[in-house]
């Protein structure tokens, strides 16, 4: 069999075995936590015989052991459960506020990646010269910042001290939009999505920007690069006919990793716009002891980025030959 | 034992002699130290108190010379709460580093050290620990343990040595090789022996350095958990003063003077931990995995 199969098959199997120890992990964290973990559910005027229907309808009268085999059952069959507080299956509940979450990192990783990439060739340009060196201050600035603290900054300026961004939700106080696509065509909606996802593309800045300059600087010094400069070519054209194509393809590499951070870097930014959203959600259903929502919630989290990850390294192992999968542990 | 102990902090000083932003990284820890040590001293008042002139309750005071950084919407001193807080973000940066150098260096060691099966499982834990979304683990484990400082240190700690145990693991794997370890073999020394009396020492300034890396993340974190509301409300940290400005519409009213200090002081701790921890090494030259 070809080498590369191999490893995909292995790499797949990693994968799966990931997921299903994260799954796991999950479990005991939700079931052995202190207390009821109906609690949030059952209303103080419950009788017990009542009380009793409902941990038969939850499956929490079986044991422990037994409720784990439904749960990864459930599991597989892509079924999480009712959601406490909405009182609606987790998946409904979930499909609702995806779309958003969606939207918000894909605008924020186009932005965050075609800046990222741009800025790195220019900081490779710039090299041993001032604005170098203010330009990768700057990077660490929006690394070390707390990405809410950005938001609010961003929030108290452009929103509330001149009015020209909405402060939250995805539209206007009042108004519905009446599909998807309704919402996609409106102009509302981008006004609104402007400050979150400005905000998440400086959080995922960093990653694209940095590894682009340094990709940038690995290139110049190999030897096709030099005898293009010996040859006369300009140095704009150097950097970007030659050494920007062959460091750009790591940096899209990159890029699904970013999604990984980007799930991540959601739940608090999604929190301080009030952005209907997966991270939004999560964070609501874990205030409201919802367990089944929040469990839904993260698993879906831990799995794009899992997944992710492993797109990161197939991709990786295909773009770069010189990577030695045979090598990997 | 002490002899150790003073290589190990020789090293650590030469290499922030050396190296200008790990000095300047280590400047400004020793700056929070101070503070977080003098804080009764600097703070004029107690960060709880809710301030009375007369029978009025100073809320919402800009600043002006009684109040530095003027005051929160219930009446307490905001430039009080920023001087207490170093305290515990000091705590909370500092325990979590604490078990990550620990739990990473020990799964690095044994992982690098005995190889083979060990190996895999140990390295398969580590994948399933990078496979986890951080700030949401953290958010779900303290959500539903209970909002408390010990809670956050925990929930950040059971995830953050994945780095540290990989960098190890890949350094004893070279230091095993080395013609010492391979000496004390072959003179009859036992395995322990020679993972923590021959080879620890040689990786320690590495754990001390991914250790603080770890401190800037656990800030980063612990100011992100205590903004949703799930950080220790009797602790006030930054990130529990931003979630105060936040809920109590400061950002409408232009306190910039409530909200931006925290967040200062923030990504300072946070560099420092960074520029500390070879940060900049490791930032400026990010490499997409490790292999």
């Amino acid at each position: 069999m070809n080498l590369r199969w191999k490893y995909l098959i292995k790499r797949t199997g990693q994968m799966l075995l990931t997921l299903w120890i994260i799954a796991t992990i999950l479990f005991f964290i939700f079931r052995l936590m202190p207390g009821n973990p109906l609690v949030a559910y059952i209303d103080p005027t419950f009788t017990e015989e009542q009380q009793e229907i409902l941990m038969k309808q939850f499956g929490l009268d079986k044991s422990l052991w037994m409720q784990y085999i439904i749960y990864i059952k459930n599991l597989f069959q892509g079924e999480l459960g009712q959601s406490f507080f909405f009182k609606d299956s987790v998946i409904n509940v979930i499909s609702k506020v995806l779309p958003n979450t969606i939207y918000l990192m894909l605008t924020a990783l186009i932005i965050a990646y075609t800046a990222g990439i741009v800025g790195g060739i220019f900081l490779a340009w710039k090299r041993g010269e001032m604005i170098e060196s203010v330009g990768i201050v700057f990077t660490l600035f929006t690394r070390a910042a707390p990405q809410f603290w950005v938001g609010m900054i961003l929030l108290a300026i452009f929103s509330f001290q001149f009015d020209i961004f909405p402060s939250g939700g995805v539209s206007q106080a009042g108004t519905v939009y009446s599909s998807e696509l309704d919402k996609l065509l409106s102009f509302q909606f981008y006004r609104h999505l402007f400050l979150p996802a400005l905000t998440l593309s400086i959080y995922l800045l960093g990653l694209p920007l940095l590894l682009m300059r340094s990709n940038m600087l690995d290139v110049m010094d190999e030897s096709y690069v030099e005898m293009a400069k010996i040859r006369g070519v300009s140095k704009i054209r150097v950097l970007v006919k030659y050494a920007a194509r062959n460091a750009f393809l790591p940096v899209i590499t990159a890029m699904a990793v970013g999604i990984g951070y980007a799930m991540g870097g959601n739940v608090v930014i999604e929190t301080v716009f009030s952005w209907p959203g997966l991270g939004r959600l999560l964070v609501k259903a874990v205030s409201t002891s919802d367990y089944p929502l929040a469990q839904g919630a993260f698993i879906l989290i831990a799995g794009v980025m899992v997944f992710m990850n492993f797109v990161a390294d197939i991709l990786y192992s295909l773009l770069d030959p010189r990577v030695n999968i045979d090598s990997k542990r | 034992m002490l002899k150790v102990i003073k290589n190990i902090l020789l090293q650590v000083y030469t290499f922030l002699k050396n190296d200008k932003f790990a000095m300047t990284g280590a400047i400004i820890y020793v700056f929070f130290f101070i503070i977080a040590v003098l804080a009764p001293y600097i703070a004029p008042y107690n960060p709880h108190e809710m301030i009375r002139e007369g029978s009025n309750y100073m809320f919402n005071q800009p600043p002006d010379s009684n109040f530095i950084l003027g005051t929160t919407n219930m009446g307490r001193d905001i430039f009080s709460q920023l001087i207490y807080g170093v305290r515990p973000v000091l705590m909370v940066g500092f325990s979590a580093a604490f078990f990550v150098m620990v739990v990473g260096t020990l799964v690095g060691l044994f992982s690098g050290y005995y190889g083979g099966k060990t190996d895999s499982i140990l390295m398969r834990f580590t994948d399933v620990a990078f496979g986890i979304p951080f700030t949401p683990f953290v958010i779900v484990l303290v959500g539903f343990l209970g909002p408390s400082i010990w809670n956050i240190v925990m929930a950040m700690a059971i995830l953050l040595w994945r780095d540290t145990a990989r960098v190890i693991r890949s350094q004893v794997l070279t230091v095993r090789e080395r013609s010492f370890v391979e000496a004390a073999r072959v003179s009859g020394a036992s395995d322990l022996r020679i993972m923590f009396v021959y080879i620890a020492p040689n990786i320690l300034p590495l754990s001390f350095l991914y250790g603080s890396l770890a401190i800037g993340w656990a800030i980063l974190t612990e100011a992100a958990v205590s903004f949703l509301g799930f950080g220790d409300p009797n602790v006030i940290s930054w990130g529990y003063m931003l979630n105060d400005a936040y809920v109590s519409q400061a950002l409408s009213r232009g306190a910039y003077y409530w909200f931006i200090p925290p967040g200062i002081f923030i990504m300072l701790a946070v560099m420092a931990g960074f520029y500390i921890g070879r940060g900049s090494e490791e930032i400026l030259h990010p490499k997409l995995k490790e292999y």
